[in-house]
């Protein structure tokens, strides 16, 4: 298996981009990443897209986005994880790479959400959950996370204030990112007497309905040390892992472990320990989650998530910054697109390119994107070299 | 979504409650599978849920999915069942106030969905906190 390096990242600004459709945003964030690594022809393409049929009636997307590219007829596919298919995608991706079929391959997600309606937005979701033994009954995606997040309450003692201090965090790291679809500050009072959503959730507790794209260009390490163009950042840790969809048929409802098994493997595979890890970018589609990804991911015992928040942990400025880049719940969370929005913002803060938001000293990062309720994660370690 | 197709190929599982229990290692499973993922046996046996329960977690629903708009807000919980089985229901006949991990639930036999897409009306089983 050969190494892998990314080499060119791209994204969108995340938001209600009324005057983009599905495959522009793609291109654009496509054209970004090929211009940013510096090559004008690619190999393969593989796109993470949760929905298309759903949010714009259009399937068979990897041939319409390698030919709207402009590189048709090269092999083009999307691939589809729910809310982890953009972390998929460079998975896929990256499998292409290693194992020696393709040598410069884009990796993009895209997701168009704001051409339906709230309502059909909300069912198109929904179907990342088991059709038969949740959605029927009514139940939602933020009902979902909510009763994930009463029973982490009831276990551990977590404080609602704990789940609102997520999302403030992450919209004081959103206002500094300009991609960002919610750029502004928010305040613990305020996402607790926010419209109720499913209790004990609130509306500034969900990550929003966003349009965008996010695209990066990956090759064989050794190819990327004969370009030299900027430093190189190599790909040390690729898993991803399952579990039952359905929620209740966990054996722990407050325990990630799909994200947990992943996590395990990427550790393994990168030869590093939780501790070694500078900072993270997380799936943090609603408050409660990222603290149940902390716990996952190893950075807090089994529990400790909220409390670790409320002390600071997880700040900019903490010993472990969590969504440097506003996570999904300020930056936006085109379904699709998320995995590799997540990707884009470590490799940025790898490169010392992330401005105002830049955290100091970082060498390694990690990035976690979950589907569903948890019924799939994938997690990456990147390392600048 | 929610076809006649649909409805009537989970009427067991959504009117009788009929579960399987893998025959090798006693496993229960809801909706039935065919392969336990414990032991990897094939075999089961028809197995019928019990009507009591505990509420593990609760939430109320007040932004809801397409076909449930009428009744938000309403109560939801995973409960675990008397034999230790969990299920995912609403709970009905419950002010949101005496939502509480803990509550005792029967199950009883409820409208879920008013009217498909196809006009069908959907029937299952919903909590309903003990009297």
């Amino acid at each position: 298996m050969r190494d892998v390096a990314i080499i060119g990242i791209g994204m969108t600004d995340f938001g209600e981009l009324w005057n983009d459709s599905l495959r522009d945003l793609f291109v654009k964030a496509a054209l970004d990443a090929m211009d940013d690594a510096g090559v004008d022809h690619i190999d393969g393409l593989v796109a993470g897209c949760m929905s298309p049929g759903l949010f714009a009636g259009q399937e068979h997307i990897g041939s319409l986005l390698a030919d709207y590219l402009g590189q048709a007829p090269i092999p083009g596919v999307r691939v589809e994880s729910a809310c982890a298919s953009g972390g998929m995608a460079l998975r896929t991706g990256i499998a292409y790479v290693a194992s020696g079929m393709h040598d410069v391959v884009l990796c993009g997600g895209v997701e168009k959400m704001t051409d339906v309606s709230g309502a059909q937005a909300t069912y198109a979701l929904a179907t990342a959950a088991d059709q038969d033994a949740e959605a029927f009954h009514g139940a939602t995606f933020p009902g979902l996370y909510a009763l994930m997040a009463t029973a982490h309450m009831h276990k551990y003692g977590t404080r609602r204030e704990d789940l609102a201090q997520v999302a403030v965090k992450n919209h004081d790291n959103g206002m500094l990112n300009p991609h960002a679809q919610y750029r502004m500050k928010i305040t613990v009072d305020q996402v607790i007497n926010s419209v109720k959503v499913a209790d004990p959730l609130n509306i500034l507790d969900c990550s929003p309905i966003t349009d965008g794209a996010a695209a990066v260009i990956i090759c064989p390490l050794e190819m990327a040390k004969k370009l030299k163009k900027k430093p190189i950042v190599k790909i040390t840790g690729s898993a991803h892992a399952t579990d039952t969809i359905a929620l209740h048929q966990r054996a722990d409802m407050t325990w990630l472990k799909s994200t947990a098994d992943a996590a395990a493997q990427a550790y393994k595979q990168a030869g590093v320990k939780p501790s070694q890890i500078d900072f993270a970018e997380v799936h943090d589609c609603f408050t409660i989650a990222e603290i149940c990804v902390l716990e996952a991911l190893g950075v807090v015992k089994k529990g400790q998530g909220g409390k670790a928040t409320r002390e600071g942990l997880t700040a900019r400025d903490g010993k472990f910054p969590v969504n440097p880049s506003g996570g999904l719940k300020s930056k936006g969370h085109p379904v699709g697109a998320t995995g590799i929005a997540q990707i884009h913002e470590i490799v940025t803060q790898l490169r010392g390119d992330a401005g105002k938001r830049q955290l100091k000293g970082v060498k390694r990062g990690l990035a976690q994107n979950m589907g569903g309720s948890g019924g799939s994660a994938v997690v990456h370690i990147l390392e600048v070299l | 979504m929610l076809t006649p197709a649909i409805v009537r190929r989970n009427t067991p599982q959504r009117y009788r409650m009929e579960a399987a229990k893998c025959a090798k290692c006693g496993k229960v499973f809801f909706p039935p599978r065919l392969i336990c993922d414990a032991c990897k046996s094939r075999t089961f046996k028809p197995y019928t849920l019990p009507q009591e329960g505990t509420v593990v977690s609760h939430t109320v629903i007040r932004t809801a999915p397409r076909g449930f708009g009428d009744e938000a807000p309403y109560c939801m919980g995973i409960v675990e069942l008397t034999d230790g089985t969990r299920i995912l229901c609403q709970i009905a006949d419950c002010e949101p106030e005496r939502l509480e991990i803990g509550l005792k639930v029967a199950i009883e036999f409820r409208k879920i969905q008013e009217a498909g897409e196809s006009g069908v009306i959907a029937y299952g089983y919903k909590a309903v906190p003990e009297r």
